[in-house]
């Protein structure tokens, strides 16, 4: 078996969010992380390897810099890293970022037992399309907020974190799950695993590694492959702090009409 | 000449800092507070292999250079001094004379366990009348019919004790005479375990600063140790002794250089949110003025401990380096954590804030494992004034 994760390099939305005048997002002037949810399905693919030995590989799309976090990850105990990294490749959105990263995939290999991860979503994009996409163009069972997982032979058992509760489901491999971050802090690089990580592989996938796969067409791919058209990026406005009412009675109830009725609400 | 880090290097200080503010600044109030030993966070540091940073893996260690643990005593110490110490005796001063004096198997019965945390270790030199005069000792150990050594004498001031499994302990083995007949103590070391007969640990010290540190007396009576716990060649003791303290000076230097840096980046913080008279205290030039004062004495300090650190690593001589560094990074840390407790005022004398904890941290590096004044015999002697 072996887990092969995707992950994401995000700028840090912690900090100020920089938008270009053209509206989108200024990458250059903003630091970047690896994404968290990303970091939970790195996480939940060491502790399949803690227990089974399994190879772990991490693939990320992005430009050549992202090697820097691939190289984190490899410390942090991944086995190898693949960037998946080209000109043609700029600009894509959701659909065809899914395009790429399941050909990237389909070329590390997907053998019966395997299991891919992504996050359950990007800090900047928020979309949770790419996993489930990739899932689409790869013909694999997909599950989605991956909170727990069990590997069973050639099937794994996982618990998915749900709004109102948990739900278990078993799932038979090769497939793909999606991860949050609630229930798998990432764990730290340790000091052995970055002397080694400059020396682990890392694999440069670009254009021509991939054109061959049906999935990278120029219709399909970058900027001209992809349908979403991003019509304006903002950092929204501030919400004000919230109010919490004390206690469960009428007088409690009252005073919260009276509030909403104050703020033609209702 | 490169003075830029290395990638590693770079990731390592990335890790330690996420570390830091993770795991280790939000447990230092509390370690002070209550005289705690941060076991969890050795535990996790060990898991890390923060432990044994700079040994080969063959013995269980990270395979990191002295660059590496420097960096980590640095870190660790920007958020609690008395985590700093922790790494910093436990690797300098029994997992190094360990590693550097050891035959093959004491160092493969040792250093996995030390390297992998299961083990503290510690170094029991200083007793009550045998400080700075470390010739001075009155521990003895005799070797009995059964070719065992046998220990007795006190140490105190032992940096870990209460929780150490391993102690490298300095004890004189004879009298010889020299030349002009004067009568010389012969000094040997050894390495005694916790559970060895007739070992215990003492009284713990209530201190200044460092307080979750434990520092304690180590007792031996009649304490017998197999003839293969001597450490070096019988009569090396005293040399291996002041070689292992060239080494924990880089150690100490590290940690008074990050108490230094931690005080600065918590006061930064601090002046650019106290307004006073209708201004943020870091618009006033006072303010400014002294933290660059402060920045600039810690920069000069970190390049001397980071030179230190590399030369021990290339093994070049490195002694006068260490107490350089040492005796420089020592007095910045005590002068800047006196000078930011004074910049926050009021509020900086309180527990409230951690600088009034990093200036009681600070002191303790201008006097463990050498005083200042003997950094400064060190680098006299260096430069042969005599």
């Amino acid at each position: 078996m072996k887990a092969i994760v995707c992950v994401k390099q995000v700028p840090d939305t912690s900090g100020v969010v920089a938008v270009k005048e053209d509206g989108t997002m200024d990458r250059a002037a903003m630091a970047t992380i690896t994404n968290h949810d990303d970091l939970a399905a790195v996480e939940a693919a060491l502790r399949i390897k803690d227990a089974t030995g399994c190879k772990v590989v991490v693939v990320s799309m992005g430009p050549p810099p992202a090697e820097g976090m691939l190289r984190e990850l490899l410390a942090m105990g991944c086995d190898e890293a693949v960037l998946v990294s080209a000109r043609e490749f700029g600009g894509s959105d959701t659909y065809a970022t899914s395009q790429i990263l399941a050909a990237a995939i389909k070329k590390i290999g997907v053998e019966e037992d395997d299991v891919i991860f992504c996050g359950r979503q990007a800090i900047d994009g928020d979309t949770a399309q790419v996993g489930p996409q990739i899932a689409e163009k790869l013909h694999v069972p997909q599950v989605s907020y991956v909170a727990e997982i069990t590997v069973e032979g050639k099937s794994v058992t996982v618990k998915r974190l749900l709004e109102d509760g948990y739900m278990t489901i078993k799932v038979a491999t090769p497939c793909l799950l999606t991860c949050v971050k609630e229930l798998n802090p990432a764990r730290y690089m340790s000091v052995g695993g970055i002397m080694e990580c400059y020396q682990k592989p890392l694999e440069v996938y670009n254009y021509e590694t991939l054109k061959d796969d049906p999935l990278i067409d120029v219709d399909t791919i970058g900027l001209k492959g992809s349908p979403t058209n991003v019509y304006k990026s903002f950092s929204p406005p501030v919400k004000g702090a919230g109010m919490m009412l004390e206690g469960a009675d009428k007088a409690a109830v009252d005073k919260l009409v009276g509030l909403l009725d104050e703020k033609h609400i209702i | 000449m490169d003075l830029h880090l290395s990638k590693e290097h770079e990731m390592l200080r990335k890790m330690y800092r996420d570390f830091a503010e993770n795991e280790v600044k939000p447990l230092a109030e509390w370690v002070d507070e209550n005289e705690a030993f941060p076991e969890e966070t050795v535990k996790k540091m060990a898991k890390l292999g923060m432990m044994g940073i700079y040994f080969p893996k063959e013995y269980g260690g990270a395979g990191a250079d002295v660059l590496s643990y420097v960096m980590a005593v640095e870190e660790m110490s920007k958020v609690c001094g008395t985590t700093g110490v922790i790494i910093s005796a436990h690797t300098s001063l029994c997992a190094a004379p360990i590693f550097e004096n050891g035959t093959e198997e004491q160092k493969k019965k040792y250093l996995p366990k030390l390297c992998s945390g299961e083990w503290i270790g510690a170094f029991g030199l200083t007793e009550p009348g045998a400080g700075t005069d470390a010739q001075g000792q009155q521990t003895t150990a005799v070797k009995n019919e059964n070719g065992d050594w046998v220990l007795n004498g006190s140490k105190i001031f032992i940096t870990n004790a209460g929780y150490a499994n391993v102690f490298i302990i300095i004890a004189i083995t004879g009298v010889s005479t020299d030349k002009k007949g004067r009568k010389k103590k012969e000094i040997s070391s050894f390495i005694v375990e916790r559970t060895d007969k007739g070992f215990s640990v003492g009284k713990h010290e209530k201190k200044m600063g460092i307080r979750g540190s434990s520092t304690c007396e180590l007792i031996m009576e009649d304490c017998v140790i197999p003839g293969d716990r001597l450490l070096g060649k019988q009569g090396k003791g005293f040399s291996i002794a002041m070689k292992t303290l060239d080494g924990g000076r880089i150690g100490i230097a590290s940690q008074a250089l990050g108490l230094a840096e931690g005080a600065i980046e918590e006061t930064i913080k601090y002046t650019k949110e106290r307004v006073q008279f209708g201004r943020r205290i870091s618009q006033f030039q006072n303010t400014q003025f002294q933290l660059a004062d402060m920045y600039a004495k810690t920069e000069a300090a970190k390049w001397l401990v980071y030179s230190a650190a590399m030369k021990k690593q290339n093994h070049e001589p490195y002694s006068m380096d260490a107490a350089m560094a040492k005796l420089v990074a020592a007095e910045t840390a005590s002068d800047v954590t006196r000078r930011c407790v004074q910049l926050f005022g009021g509020y900086g004398y309180t527990r409230e804030y951690p600088v009034e904890r990093m200036m009681r941290d600070a002191k303790i590096t201008e006097i463990y494992e050498g005083t200042s004044e003997v950094q400064r015999m060190v680098i006299s002697a260096n430069l042969g004034v005599n």
